[in-house]
């Protein structure tokens, strides 16, 4: 087996002290392999997103480690979480989170900019199936072509990694499976690796591993031996 | 305590930066009307109460000797309810230690019995005894000047004689309220003294036994001035009455009056700037919250709060912060008018001044401070009314940016993408901007028309004593005597330079306008006491033709090449017409020049003088002084560097310190208005912000696209607030400019440069507060809320 992606031991994370204090991860131990995409389920509360939060470079841990490739996160600096943010990792959330003040290739731009070895901005719209729509403000977008858009400015930059939390959270069925085979086209096509936290368990059957969580803790992890297209999943 | 009221609570601890800013500015706002107009009110109501209890006289009327049965003559003219004649009388004290006497004025007292008119406040001591013409009562201030107390004695000169007094009691007087050195302007109690004694005494000095050379009148209620004037005039023409002249122009109460009518001018003009821009930011800052809360909004009226439930939560909170801010501003207005009751009392010698809280201005200060505050809020109030509960549940659309896009496209594509960020935000909303510009641009010009006016200050004292009077002492003559009297001056070893000055005492008429001032009759090319034009440079006077200076041919609206009408007040009072030959900038006084020659031909007084002015040399100084001492028909000596210091004085004591408190206003300002601006585009790009972060964008770089909208503000406001600064500076310095003394405005580079520096201060500040929050913020939290 190659080197995973991510490897977490004994990971934890209290928010609060004493008796006020709330347990969101109680030791996980994960492997998570390159190329795959994972689904994160399990009621509110879990610890889901907390994990992704923190391996995402967005939260720290109190306790434990968590490793991207050889990179220690649970170590380092606020500036070194941004390098590895801006290097590594995409994000997708369920409210779009969109630059009103700039044009759909504007959004797609902003990261481009910054990215070491980024996508053409068109080509990632393309990727989405919005190149026509590119000079649109977000206000003259639809909700899935506003989330869509946020797909494109994610994986313009190539990311090793795509976090989606709740990406299909706001949509409807039919905007909802588009936006999902949006990610699994960028996953087959760029092997991007691909984590996403959802409240729907029918969305799992896309994936090539499912992490279910409960209390803190990972309660399974299941393999998908046949994974299902996005437009078959039941909504 | 309902749910409401608590989240009222809740959002007022949450907003309170921006709260406490607001308030600031309210504050401000009602402290200076409720200062300003208490201040006023105080000043009105004791000089009122003063000059009634001591019966100052309504009109004055000054005479060369009239006999003392006229007195009835007077009495009688209709309107006229009380008259009392007396001697006054110019001195000279003697005082040890110091080498130039003290020009003084002395006043009769009835030989017994308290004066029909003019009385005086006796503070320490006694009246002097009747039969006791060596017993005199000295002013208060003065006496405090020099150390002196009922029992020292006094030595004086009167009419060149020697005297010795004892002095038996101190004494205030509502005719003495402003005290300046002859021929000056600003205060200084140490060079102008006032000796009052029993008539018999001084009028055996001065030769007016059985005589009077002032006469005081009281009016009935209803009796008109001009009228009674005119009736006197007649009487008194024969005796050689040199014109009789109303209670507001005499010289002490012109003063407070123009001094009150300074304070209610800013007490009108000020307040509304600050409440205007408490209700600016009142509205911006409210407004953001209603937008943050449609969804609390929509759900509350989903739940079946009316309209007018959910309005009066969010207007409960404006006057939470208009009530605050109101009743801060009271309290700052109490104490500081207190402060500044305490400061008018050295400039102007009431024998008591309380600071009178004025129940309306309280009033007034509260009731505006809600106004503005609620004007801001009832637009917002209007955003919360259209609000349908259903609409408010929605997610929020994003704000629409697209017609945006073409202003500033071609500006766009040589920006980078977080520049373009910056640039829609600030096109996009351009009436807020504008807002957020002008006012902070107000800010700036309120503290560069403060820092320019003081600057002026310093101005009026360099042309004054550099450039319009370049002599060292100024002698003036007990009446107009013959020009040889210079060649005497010219001869004393020191004296370098002798300039002959020849002032007139005139009304001048234009039309139904008047003025009572002087004519200065100076050399044709005067060296050491000039006329100036606009340039600074020193206008040559003509053969023929007066010179006024600026504000005198602007009270009597006149231009050069009109004829002016002048009735002198001295000698045989001839009526004269003379044209006017040009116009001379002055800031002090309301001068006229003419040629000397020109002007003695026209009295057909040839060579006279009435006073010189000398360049000396200064190791000199003291034998000079001795021997102008020794010269009967010297009347008074001044020495220029006194009179510059007595203004260096009130410049640094008095005046000067409301700069620093001007900037410390314009700073809260300027403050309240970033700040709020900072805020509120932080609330409102917090996600954006966020999602920088989370693309990887570093603190620096995220806060760029907050800030960078704060600093174009800021920058926009700079030249904004320098001409609102330049055309604030002219009001104000014309509302402050009489024809006393005129504030000098002028572009000033430095002041300008110091009010940039207070608002880039303000920004500074601001900005790190704001900045400071954006690094605290919590990326997830931000990103996983809807706006």
């Amino acid at each position: 087996m190659t080197q995973p992606a991510y490897r977490t031991e004994g990971l934890t994370k209290v928010y609060g002290e004493g008796r006020s204090a709330v347990h969101a991860l109680r030791g996980v131990d994960l492997e998570i392999p390159e190329g795959e995409i994972v689904v994160l389920l399990g009621p509110s509360g879990s610890g889901k997103s907390t994990l992704l939060n923190i391996i995402g470079g967005l939260d720290r841990s109190t306790d434990g480690t968590a490793h991207f490739r050889d990179l220690c996160l649970t170590g380092m600096s606020d500036r070194q979480l941004t390098r590895y943010r801006r290097d590594h990792v995409g994000f997708v959330f369920q409210f779009y989170n969109l630059m009103p003040s700039l044009t759909a290739r504007e959004n797609v731009e902003l990261v481009t900019d910054i990215a070491p070895h980024p996508l053409d901005p068109d080509d990632a719209l393309e990727l989405v199936g919005l190149r026509d729509r590119r000079d649109h403000f977000p206000a003259q977008l639809s909700g899935g072509e506003q989330q869509r858009v946020a797909i494109a400015r994610a994986v313009a930059k190539q990311p090793d990694v795509l976090f989606c939390d709740e990406p299909t959270g706001a949509l409807d069925s039919q905007t909802g499976r588009a936006v999902l085979r949006v990610l699994t086209d960028v996953n087959a096509r760029l092997g991007t690796t691909l984590l996403m936290v959802t409240h729907a368990a029918s969305t799992a059957a896309m994936a090539h591993r499912v992490i279910h969580f409960a209390d803190g803790r990972i309660r399974e992890v299941v393999r998908n031996e046949t994974r299902v297209s996005p437009e078959e999943i039941a909504w | 305590m309902s749910p409401l009221d608590h989240k009222l609570l809740r959002d007022l601890w949450r907003l309170k930066g921006q709260a406490a800013a607001i308030g600031a500015v309210v504050a401000l706002g009602v402290l200076m009307l409720v200062m300003m107009t208490g201040l006023s009110a105080s000043l009105t109501e004791t000089r009122d109460a003063y000059y009634e209890r001591y019966r100052l006289a309504e009109v004055f009327a000054p005479v060369a000797r009239a006999p003392e049965r006229l007195a009835e003559r007077l009495g009688s003219i209709p309107g006229v309810s009380a008259v009392q004649t007396r001697v006054t009388g110019q001195a000279l004290i003697d005082l040890p230690g110091r080498l130039l006497p003290v020009q003084a004025q002395a006043l009769s007292l009835p030989d017994s019995g308290r004066p029909a008119l003019n009385d005086v406040y006796l503070t320490d001591g006694r009246l002097p005894a009747p039969a006791q013409p060596d017993e005199v009562l000295l002013l208060r201030s003065f006496a405090r000047a020099h150390g002196l107390v009922p029992g020292d004695h006094l030595r004086a000169t009167m009419r060149g004689a020697r005297r010795s007094f004892t002095i038996v009691g101190l004494a205030q007087s509502p005719e003495f309220l402003y005290t300046t050195a002859p021929g000056e302007l600003v205060p200084d109690d140490a060079r102008f003294g006032v000796i009052w004694m029993n008539r018999s005494g001084l009028a055996a000095a001065y030769d007016m036994s059985g005589a009077f050379n002032e006469a005081l009148l009281g009016l009935a209620h209803g009796a008109g001035e001009a009228g009674v004037i005119d009736a006197v005039d007649r009487v008194l023409e024969p005796y050689g009455g040199i014109g009789a002249y109303a209670r507001a122009d005499q010289l002490s109460s012109r003063f407070v009056a123009e001094e009150i009518n300074g304070i209610r001018v800013t007490a009108i003009a000020v307040p509304p700037v600050f409440l205007g821009v408490a209700a600016f930011l009142l509205y911006i800052v409210i407004g953001r919250l209603v937008q943050a809360e449609r969804e609390e909004i929509g759900l509350l009226k989903a739940f079946g709060y009316t309209n007018a439930e959910v309005g009066a939560h969010y207007f409960k909170l404006i006057l939470a912060i208009a009530i605050g801010g109101a009743l801060a501003g009271c309290l700052g207005g109490i104490a500081s008018g207190r402060a500044m009751t305490g400061l008018y009392t050295t400039y102007y010698k009431f024998p008591f001044l309380v600071f009178r809280l004025e129940p309306v201005s309280l009033v007034a200060g509260v009731s505006t401070g809600i106004l503005a505050a609620s004007t801001g809020g009832l637009f917002v109030m209007r955003r919360i009314f259209s609000l349908a509960p259903a609409e408010a549940m929605r997610p929020p659309t994003p704000p629409n940016y697209s017609g945006s896009g073409r202003i500033g496209q071609g500006l766009a594509r040589v920006l980078d993408v977080p520049g373009r960020m910056v640039l829609r935000r600030l096109t996009r909303q351009p009436v807020r901007m504008a807002g957020a510009v002008v006012g902070i641009g107000c800010g700036m010009a309120l503290s560069a028309a403060m820092i320019t006016l003081h600057a002026g200050f310093d101005r009026t004292i360099e042309l004054t004593y550099s450039v319009i009077d370049r002599s060292d002492v100024t002698v003036t003559f007990t009446h107009p005597v013959s020009s040889k009297t210079l060649f005497e001056l010219a001869r004393l070893p020191g004296v370098q330079r002798v300039e002959a000055v020849r002032h007139v005492p005139v009304v001048m008429r234009h039309g139904r306008i008047s003025h009572r001032g002087a004519l200065t009759g100076l050399p044709e090319q005067p060296e050491l006491s000039r006329a100036l034009d606009t340039d600074v440079r020193p206008i040559a006077l003509p053969e023929t033709g007066v010179i006024l200076s600026r504000v005198l041919a602007r009270k009597l609206a006149i231009s050069p090449g009109e004829l002016l009408r002048v009735d002198v007040r001295e000698g045989r009072q001839p009526e004269l017409t003379i044209p006017v030959a040009g116009i001379a900038d002055s800031l002090l006084g309301a001068p006229a020049y003419m040629n000397l020659d020109a002007l003695n031909r026209a009295l057909r007084e040839p060579r006279r003088v009435s006073g010189a002015a000398l360049l000396i040399d200064e190791g000199q100084g003291p034998s000079i002084h001795a021997a102008l001492q020794d010269m009967p028909v010297v009347a008074g000596v001044s020495v220029k560097s006194e009179a510059r210091d007595a203004f260096v004085t009130l410049m640094d004591e008095g005046a000067g310190t409301t700069r620093y408190i001007m900037g410390a206003i314009a700073f809260v300002i300027t403050f309240g208005i970033v700040y709020n601006a900072a805020r509120v585009a932080l609330a409102e790009r917090q996600r954006d912000l966020a999602s920088l972060r989370v693309m990887g964008f570093s603190r620096g770089e995220a806060a760029f696209v907050l800030l960078g909208e704060l600093a174009v503000v800021t920058l926009v406001a700079l030249p904004v607030g320098v001409v609102l600064g330049y055309f604030l500076s002219f009001a104000i310095a014309e509302g402050f400019s009489t024809d006393l003394y005129q504030i000098p405005v002028f572009f000033d580079p430095l002041s300008y440069g110091q009010a940039t520096l207070v608002v880039l201060g303000a920004a500074v500040v601001s900005g790190w507060l704001v900045k400071r929050d954006l690094d605290r913020a919590d990326l997830v939290a931000t990103l996983k809320t809807r706006d």
